[in-house]
């Protein structure tokens, strides 16, 4: 867990207090991840007892110093010089909830992309405005900061262009007559529930569409009754 | 002249229900439909849209380049429809800057005076221009490349030398294709930057770009699909907007 790790490597350099290593910690991240005091206390108690810092010495005004030990170092650096770990599952709830929406009769999952899209564009407008409005990036601690909204931008970045191209995929889809929702005058009343535990099958087919996979299990269609 | 400055002199751009449509009859092919769109001064608007969408056709009819098939465009309060060829070319000059992808700066001139050609062109003395220049180049902080030529100059100096050239002399209107598509992404944000702080000291823009993370340079974003506007994004408002769907 990085802030677990961010005090080590803070201790690496110098012994320190809790207060002054949650300080140092939101300067050096330009207060992007704002931690709490307790939080800093419990995580060096934690610390020490897996043995990876100590305390060291109370000064006159009371404060607690910590300092790392040799496992403690090398555990810091270890972090330091490792890849960061990504999920190759998704718990990513916009994901989630388009994949569903485009199986779900009466749902339009175009209009779920525009205002996702415009939500994110609008944050990626605002970050961008307040990395423009910084201070000077010739200083650390701006530099840091910087970095980590860089992080936040691109990551928007990305997922204007998943929706992009969800977007670009629903259409095709749609071209082919392989509606992803069903056409309104196909459903049945409004309140009919869906049938528990399997795909929806009404939507396959637009009547009439002269189109090949019409009637067919089409591989692309996210929604072929039956065949998954 | 009749209908000149009807609008307030904030407003350097307004488009009003401009079409654009391609052949005739059941071959015709609608680049663009019943768009509206202004731009004030210090405001920055990016256009975003597949390709195909109409976002550089939108630009060119901007830029007075095309005449659009029905629909009004007024350029600093002067309607383009009710324009002498001659008044249309004095617009392009006086009020427009144009930045491209490429940077379309003239190999054979310096980075001043492919600046100043604009001004030349419009009949400046040749010592004024040069000045008014030098003083574009500094904003874009390249007056010490002030004689160089393009080819010495990396990417993002030649764009910076060409938002340069597409501000020089009070102009006011920077129409901006895909100024970054060329460069990397550091060098792009400068460029940005420096069109951004162009436009906060009053001037204003359209930027067309593919490019989320360019457009949220912008204050407005807006989306063209099909040649319609679908969606819209203000920075003063971060509620989503739906737009009315094609």
């Amino acid at each position: 867990m990085s802030v677990r790790h961010s005090i080590l490597a803070l201790l690496d350099q110098v012994p320190n207090y809790g207060y002054q290593l949650k300080a140092e910690f939101e300067r050096r991240t330009g207060g992007s991840w704002p931690v709490n005091v307790g939080q800093v206390y419990a995580t060096l108690d934690r610390l020490e007892r897996d043995g990876l810092v100590e305390q060291t010495e109370t000064d006159s005004d009371g404060h607690v110093f910590y300092a790392i030990t040799e496992t403690g170092r090398a555990e810091a650096r270890a972090w330091l010089t490792t890849a960061v770990p990504r999920a190759t599952t998704t718990r990513d709830e916009l994901a989630i909830k388009l994949a569903l929406a485009v199986t779900l009769p009466g749902i339009d999952a175009e209009t779920i992309i525009h205002a996702q899209r415009s939500a994110t564009l609008a944050t990626l407008q605002s970050l961008t405005r307040s990395k423009v409005a910084g201070g000077d990036p010739d200083t650390i601690d701006e530099f840091g900061w910087q970095l980590v909204v860089d992080a936040l931008i691109f990551q928007a970045e990305a997922e204007v262009r998943w929706l992009d191209h969800s977007e670009a995929r629903i259409a095709r889809l749609r071209e082919r007559g392989l509606a992803a929702t069903a056409p309104s005058g196909a459903q049945g009343a409004p309140t009919d529930p869906p049938r528990r535990g399997r795909p929806l099958s009404t939507t396959t087919v637009v009547s009439g569409a002269a189109n090949p996979a019409a009637g067919s299990e089409h591989p692309d269609s996210p929604v072929t009754g039956g065949a998954r | 002249m009749s209908r000149r400055e009807r609008h307030g002199a904030t407003e350097l751009l307004r488009l009003e229900g401009v079409s654009m449509h391609y052949g005739s009859g059941a071959n015709s092919v609608s680049a663009l439909s019943g768009v509206d769109l202004t731009v004030k001064r210090g405001e920055l608007v990016a256009i975003m849209g597949a390709s195909g969408s109409g976002k550089s056709t939108l630009l060119t009819i901007a830029g007075g380049l095309v005449t659009p098939t029905s629909g009004e465009v007024v350029i600093d309060g002067q309607y383009l429809s009710d324009a002498s060829s001659a008044q249309l070319a004095a617009i392009r000059r006086r009020v427009l800057g144009f930045v491209f992808q490429d940077f379309n700066l003239v190999p054979a001139l310096t980075a001043i005076e492919n600046v100043q050609l604009p001004l030349e062109l419009d009949g400046w003395k040749r010592h004024k221009a040069r000045l008014a220049s030098l003083d574009a180049l500094r904003l874009v902080d390249l007056e010490d490349r002030a004689d160089h030529f393009p080819d010495d100059l990396s990417g993002g100096q030649q764009q910076r030398t060409a938002i340069a050239r597409a501000v020089v002399g009070g102009r006011a209107l920077i129409l901006a294709d895909e100024p970054t598509g060329a460069l990397d992404s550091h060098t792009g944000e400068l460029v940005l930057r420096m069109l951004r702080s162009r436009i906060d000291d009053g001037a204003g823009g359209i930027l067309v770009t593919h490019d989320a993370r360019h457009a949220a340079w912008a204050d407005r974003i807006v989306f063209l699909k099909d040649g319609r506007i679908v969606d819209e994004t203000r920075r003063d408002d971060p509620s989503a907007l739906l737009g009315a769907r094609a």
